[in-house]
């Protein structure tokens, strides 16, 4: 904020200059300028794919029919539930795992097994486990999540700079206080990747889960509009989709940038 | 004007003068083995309460084994190695924990009521009273050493253990990190051992200065030179008796000439 009023002042009243060789903005407006125009003059039947104007009315619609935030809803409470199980699920593990011998010798040559496995791969057999309810979608999403919050975690946990763990045991700090101050703070970082990544695979998950059988949620209207040949709806949902996607990476950045305040990175920002 | 100087075993110091009869650290035939190599054999030592030792010793002559053991980071295996219950290193590089502000470093593992008033008394000591809720990586390498220093002195430890704290640091800074640590050892009277391979920074430094070789203590020199020490005659004498301790060939000092002609050295560094 304070960057942008700094440039107008400088520059006064003035209009910036525009450089046309920087304009990233561009060439995107560009394809939906020609994409609108092939949808109106008929190239582009609607059948293939909608207009970006119809694709707007369409979301606008949408949106105040109470269709697109109540399918929302249960996409997103999915998610939620399957990436806080993953979560607990991936800490508990890596926690174990990374901070004793044992742990690591019972544990971390599973992981790495089911590591080889997609986790979408799983699918067919969790709906003969689980049904076609909410329990395969959100136990898909559990398990793809728990991985790379585990990986990195485990990883992290074993990465704390040894230097320092022996500087603060020699001044005293041992057990869980050592853990508490040195160990996690030093797997931050890592931990904070792997949940950048899980996020990532939560969505990805919840995209397939959502084709088996929904009742409802952002697959359902896909499948829907799929039977009825509505491309702009599955266009919308796409853009829902990818801002779902744009907004997870920023919740996280921002959890970084205050977690990880210390570091030089941010400090000169 | 070179004055003639006794370095006999005359005490350098009123805090060192009355050594009591308990030293701060007594160690006796101790050996440390790692596989087939012997780091330390057969080593006895001594520090009083309140004496400032340097260890001085080429690189694998077990000096840094040596203060570990002290320190209680490696295993003494039952031998006997007595050291007061309160100890502090200062090492090498700062250590200190990234994402913890300043003072938070130096309270680490303190517990109790005044913590960060403890923990400010003490930067105040190292002139860094103002930079208490910073982040360690704001601040440059002299001064995160001296955070380092203030996070050991405030456990007013028995003995205080620095394993090379100035080698990382350039050339003025450790000038005054050498002021800074006699006027922190004054005020606080620990027992110092100060592993170095700088000898010039031993002999500024030390009551006495030890020379490690093949994991015993070759050689043993008492200064009993006022401080601060200049780099005088008395001085380039026991600097060139310790680099001949240390297998170092360095030209005689011509020094006793009365016209104060001071000779030039080799670097008193051993490059190991």
């Amino acid at each position: 904020m304070s960057l942008t009023a700094i440039d107008r002042n400088s520059i006064g009243a003035r209009w910036p200059k525009l450089h046309l060789s920087q304009a990233r903005w561009l060439s995107p407006l560009v394809l939906l300028a020609i994409w609108e125009l092939g949808s109106r003059t008929g190239v582009v039947p609607t059948r293939i794919l909608a207009a970006p104007s119809t694709v707007l009315i369409t979301l606008w619609s949408m949106i105040v029919s109470g269709e697109l935030p109540s399918n929302l809803l249960v996409s997103l409470a999915r998610a939620a539930a399957g990436l806080a199980i993953g979560l607990v699920a991936g800490v508990s593990l890596a926690l174990v795992a990374g901070l004793s011998r044992r742990g690591e010798t019972a544990i971390d040559p599973l992981m790495q097994i089911k590591r080889t496995i997609p986790s979408l791969a799983l699918t067919p057999l969790f709906i003969v486990w689980f049904g076609i309810g909410e329990a395969p979608k959100i136990t898909l999403i559990a398990v793809g999540t728990t991985f790379p919050i585990y990986l990195n975690l485990f990883a992290g946990i074993r990465a704390v700079d040894p230097r320092l763990v022996e500087a603060a045991r020699s001044f005293g700090l041992k057990g869980p206080s050592l853990i508490a101050q040195v160990i996690l703070p030093g797997a931050l970082p890592a931990f904070l990747t792997g949940l950048r990544y899980a996020m990532g695979v939560a969505l990805l998950v919840l995209v397939v889960a959502e084709q088996i059988n929904a009742q409802a949620g952002l697959g359902y209207l896909i499948n829907n509009a799929r039977d009825f040949m509505r491309t702009d709806i599955i266009v919308v949902c796409l853009l829902v989709y990818a801002t779902l996607g744009l907004a997870a990476d920023q919740a996280v950045r921002l959890l970084e940038a205050r977690a990880l305040a210390w570091r030089p990175t941010f400090l000169k920002s | 004007m070179a004055q003639p100087i006794a370095l006999s075993s005359v005490p350098a110091h009123p805090e060192t003068a009355a050594a009591p009869a308990a030293p701060a650290v007594r160690v006796r035939n101790f050996t440390r083995r790692f596989g087939q190599v012997t780091v330390l054999e057969d080593l006895d030592l001594d520090i009083g309460r309140g004496e400032f030792v340097a260890l001085l010793g080429r690189s694998g002559s077990g000096k840094t084994t040596l203060l570990r053991t002290l320190a209680g980071l490696d295993p003494a295996d039952g031998q006997a190695v007595a050291t007061p219950a309160s100890k502090a290193i200062v090492f090498q590089d700062p250590r200190l924990l990234p994402w913890q502000r300043v003072w938070k470093n130096v309270a680490i593992g303190l517990g109790g009521p005044g913590v960060r008033a403890r923990a400010e008394a003490a930067l105040g000591e190292v002139q860094l009273g103002h930079r208490l809720d910073v982040w360690p990586s704001t601040l440059s390498g002299g001064e995160a050493q001296r955070v380092a220093l203030a996070r050991a002195l405030v456990r007013e430890p028995g003995l205080l253990l620095l394993d090379e704290p100035f080698a990382a640091v350039d050339a003025l800074t450790r000038l005054r990190m050498h002021e800074l640590v006699l006027a922190l050892w004054r005020a606080h009277a620990p027992a110092v051992l100060l592993v170095t391979h700088d000898v010039d920074e031993a002999i500024t430094l030390a009551d006495r200065v030890l020379v490690l070789d093949h994991g015993r203590i070759a050689a043993e020199e008492k200064i009993a030179l006022p401080r601060p020490r200049d780099n005088d005659a008395a001085f380039q004498a026991l600097r060139h008796r310790l680099l001949g301790h240390l297998g170092v060939e360095a030209p005689a000092p011509r020094a006793v000439a009365g016209e104060g002609s001071l000779v030039a050295f080799p670097s008193g560094e051993i490059v190991a």
